[in-house]
């Protein structure tokens, strides 16, 4: 699947048609930040020898060495809160959750101290640290493996949380991640790790609070995030067939939430529907559509709000238990289609 | 020994190819237990094995789907312990834990039922390899959260003592789940409320790929013991007859309200971490070695060394095994899947 570049401004971007699949994107972006700046360290469990869980971190050890490719035990409360005193005395680090599910006990450095040091301090300390959540359904490993929490730490003001659906935005995204001065979260999808897209070499960035349209149509907005944007692209090819043209909005960013975006695209289509992985109730997809009720856009709403999220329960271990938990294209065409024709 | 005799003489027919020198220093346990028993507990292990061994086929031929963490090479401390306990105590278990199902009386056959994702597997094909439980059996679960089983074992502690049923709480865990404050928060606990319950530490060597070395600044498992005042006991985890006797003592001191104990199993798991491994972080002759101490051999040879088991016997326990295995197969393989309009079906105890 190809992409329409992200906007902004690339440097030294070489062959701009190079393709890497996301996680080598990853990669190639944590090697340039650590060749660039010796402050930059990597923690997580098994990043070393192993390469990572996903294979990541790949052969980075034998690149920058064990000081800088860092395994710790399996501790993440401790190693959590040892990154963010890292962060809070001169080094970068980039922290890797084994799955995102483990940062369930991980929360009390996150949320109390991570988040909030700048401000309890008055503004005087700030915390450079990039924690990366492999995240989402879809490899079998049920209810403690699979689950996308990135709306819980999205409620948390001064965490910046961003999800990247492409290898391109997998990249300048953790490079912009890690030049921001405060804390940034980065859940990445598991299933997304293998796919390929052109990835420019060299140093860019993705802005950290831009929404990215990613086809443009004038029928209905589809708002999606992480794996939920392919999904997205897929169903909009399949509604246009039926002479529907859905724009698609990577959202990509959860905090801060790009609502200009959003309200302009919604102004033009008159109809919206947001899709995500994370559970349907109190998720993304509740803050984006009271994004646009609070908005001008609302006046332009041909039809009511939808959204389409995980089910109301953990994940399921079963392969087609576990695909009827999260939307799918078919979910999606379905939706768009009650939506656009008037049946909502 | 005055056991040691009644069981032979149970078998004329035994000639032990031992010497009387050995005969002496049978160990207690193998008076302790009955000749069945031993047999049923040299069977379980065999089943482990097998049973991991046939999951793996069938993850390899495509008919499972996610990933698995096979405990072979570890069969003596699952089973080794769990002969220690009744049906109504309880253990909490690990994402490696297909062993301590088996050790606490799960049936094969439901068990595969949850590989294969079906509706009569033990969690209706919700959980998968990582999450099977039989609480009928007292077994409250592997876990797919390193650690997450450890304070939930010391709070079925404290049912039972509160509750006075005489049960016991037992917990599997790993090397690498030490390093984590549950842990330790737990061990705290249970040594303060002075609660029956015994930590299991089967130290393969390896948190996935760091090992102990790397993550501990202790040499034992067994040395953290002494921060919360309990005994910390360090057996070779691959020999069935240690781990079963270090497991009845410290059940024995539980039950007798003396508190808490943590026994360390030395072991070596021989599979990957799971199944994407590539073993990277050890050597083909680390692994090499371990297989000469495979725990089943062992207690196969020990047994039969002091006349406890005949070889017909070994090749009958075999038999049944393969049986066993077979029978599940088919069991799971004809069971219903689950429909998905049951997705959100238990969430809560009542709708
Ligand atoms: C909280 C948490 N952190 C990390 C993991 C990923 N993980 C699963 S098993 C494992 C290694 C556990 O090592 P150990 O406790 O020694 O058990 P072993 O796998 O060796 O049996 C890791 C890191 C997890 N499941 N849960
Ligand atoms: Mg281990």
């Amino acid at each position: 699947m190809t992409f329409i570049p992200a906007s902004e401004k690339i440097l030294d971007i070489g062959n701009p048609d190079r393709e890497l699949s996301y996680s080598q994107a990853i990669q190639e972006a944590m090697a340039l930040a650590m060749e660039a700046d010796p402050r930059v360290i990597l923690m997580g469990e098994d990043i070393g020898t192993y390469g990572g869980a996903f294979q990541v971190t790949g052969d980075l050890i034998h690149r920058f060495g064990e000081d800088r490719v860092m395994d710790t035990p399996i501790s993440e409360l401790g190693g959590a809160g040892v990154a963010v005193g890292a962060a809070l005395t001169g080094l970068r680090p980039i922290f890797e959750f084994q799955f995102s599910d483990f940062a369930t006990l991980a929360m009390e450095q996150i949320v109390n101290q991570a988040a909030k040091l700048r401000y309890m301090l008055g503004g005087a300390v700030s915390v450079p640290l990039v924690m990366r959540f492999p995240a989402g359904s879809g490899t079998g490993a049920a209810a403690q493996h699979s689950q996308s929490l990135e709306a819980w730490l999205a409620h948390v003001p001064g965490l910046k949380v961003v999800q990247p659906a492409t290898p391109y935005d997998a990249k300048g995204l953790l490079l912009a991640a890690i030049a921001d001065p405060d804390p940034v979260m980065i859940f990445e999808h598991k299933l997304l790790y293998k796919m390929k897209g052109a990835v420019p070499e060299g140093h860019y960035t993705v802005p950290l609070d831009k929404a990215e349209i990613r086809r443009a149509g004038r029928d209905l907005t589809i708002v999606a995030t992480s794996i939920m944007v392919h999904r997205a692209l897929d169903a909009a090819a399949a509604l246009a067939e039926e002479g529907i043209e859905a724009e698609v909005i990577d959202l990509r960013s959860l905090r801060p939430i790009d609502t200009a975006t959003i309200v302009q695209s919604v102004k033009r289509t008159h109809r919206l529907l947001c899709v995500y992985e994370g559970v349907k109730t109190l998720g993304i997809g509740a803050e984006v559509s009271a994004a646009i009720a609070e908005s001008e856009a609302f006046d332009f709403l041909d039809a009511p709000i939808a959204r389409l999220g995980g089910a109301e329960a953990p994940l399921p271990y079963n392969p087609e238990l576990e695909k009827a938990s999260v939307p799918q294209v078919p979910d999606i065409i379905v939706s768009a289609l009650a939506l656009a024709q008037g049946r909502l | 020994m005055q056991d040691m005799v009644e069981a032979s003489s149970a078998s004329p027919d035994i000639i032990p190819d031992i010497s009387p020198g050995l005969i002496g220093n049978l160990p207690e346990i193998y008076r302790r237990l009955s000749r069945p028993a031993l047999h049923e507990a040299l069977r379980k292990m065999q089943l482990v094995r097998r049973f991991e061994e046939n999951a793996e086929q069938a993850y390899m031929r495509g008919l499972i789907h996610g990933t698995m963490h096979l405990s072979i090479g570890q069969e003596a401390s699952a089973i080794g312990v769990c002969v220690a306990l009744t049906d109504r105590d309880y253990i909490t278990s690990t994402h490696r834990g297909h062993g301590h199902c088996i050790g606490k009386g799960a049936e094969i056959g439901r068990m595969f039922a949850e590989f294969f994702g079906r509706e009569t597997g033990y969690c209706r094909g919700r959980g998968g390899s990582m999450h099977i439980a039989d609480p009928s059996k007292g077994n409250l679960g592997a876990n797919g959260i390193v650690g997450g089983g450890i304070p939930i074992a010391v709070g079925a502690a404290l049912s039972a003592k509160r509750l006075g049923t005489g049960a016991v709480s037992l917990s599997f865990f790993g090397d690498g789940a030490s390093n984590e404050g549950a842990f330790h928060e737990a061990l705290n606990m249970a040594s303060i409320w002075k609660l029956p319950v015994i930590f299991i530490c089967e130290n393969n060597q390896y948190g996935m790929s760091t090992s102990t070395e790397r993550s501990m600044a202790v040499k034992n498992v067994a040395d953290r013991a002494a921060s919360y005042g309990m005994p910390g006991v360090i057996v070779d985890g691959n020999r069935f007859a240690e781990v079963a006797a270090a497991s009845f003592d410290a059940v024995e001191r539980a039950r007798r309200g003396d508190g808490p104990t943590l026994i360390e199993c030395k072991t070596y798991r021989i599979r990957g971490h799971s199944r994407s491994d590539r073993n990277r972080y050890r050597t083909k002759e680390e692994i090499e070695s371990w297989q000469e101490r495979d725990p089943i051999k062992l207690f196969q040879t020990e047994l039969r060394n002091y006349g406890l088991i005949e070889d017909s016997e070994i090749a009958s326990i075999q038999t049944s095994v393969e049986e066993e295995i077979k029978a599940g197969l088919q069991f799971a393989s004809d069971s219903p899947l689950p429909s998905t309009m049951d997705v959100t079906r238990d969430v809560y105890t009542s709708v």
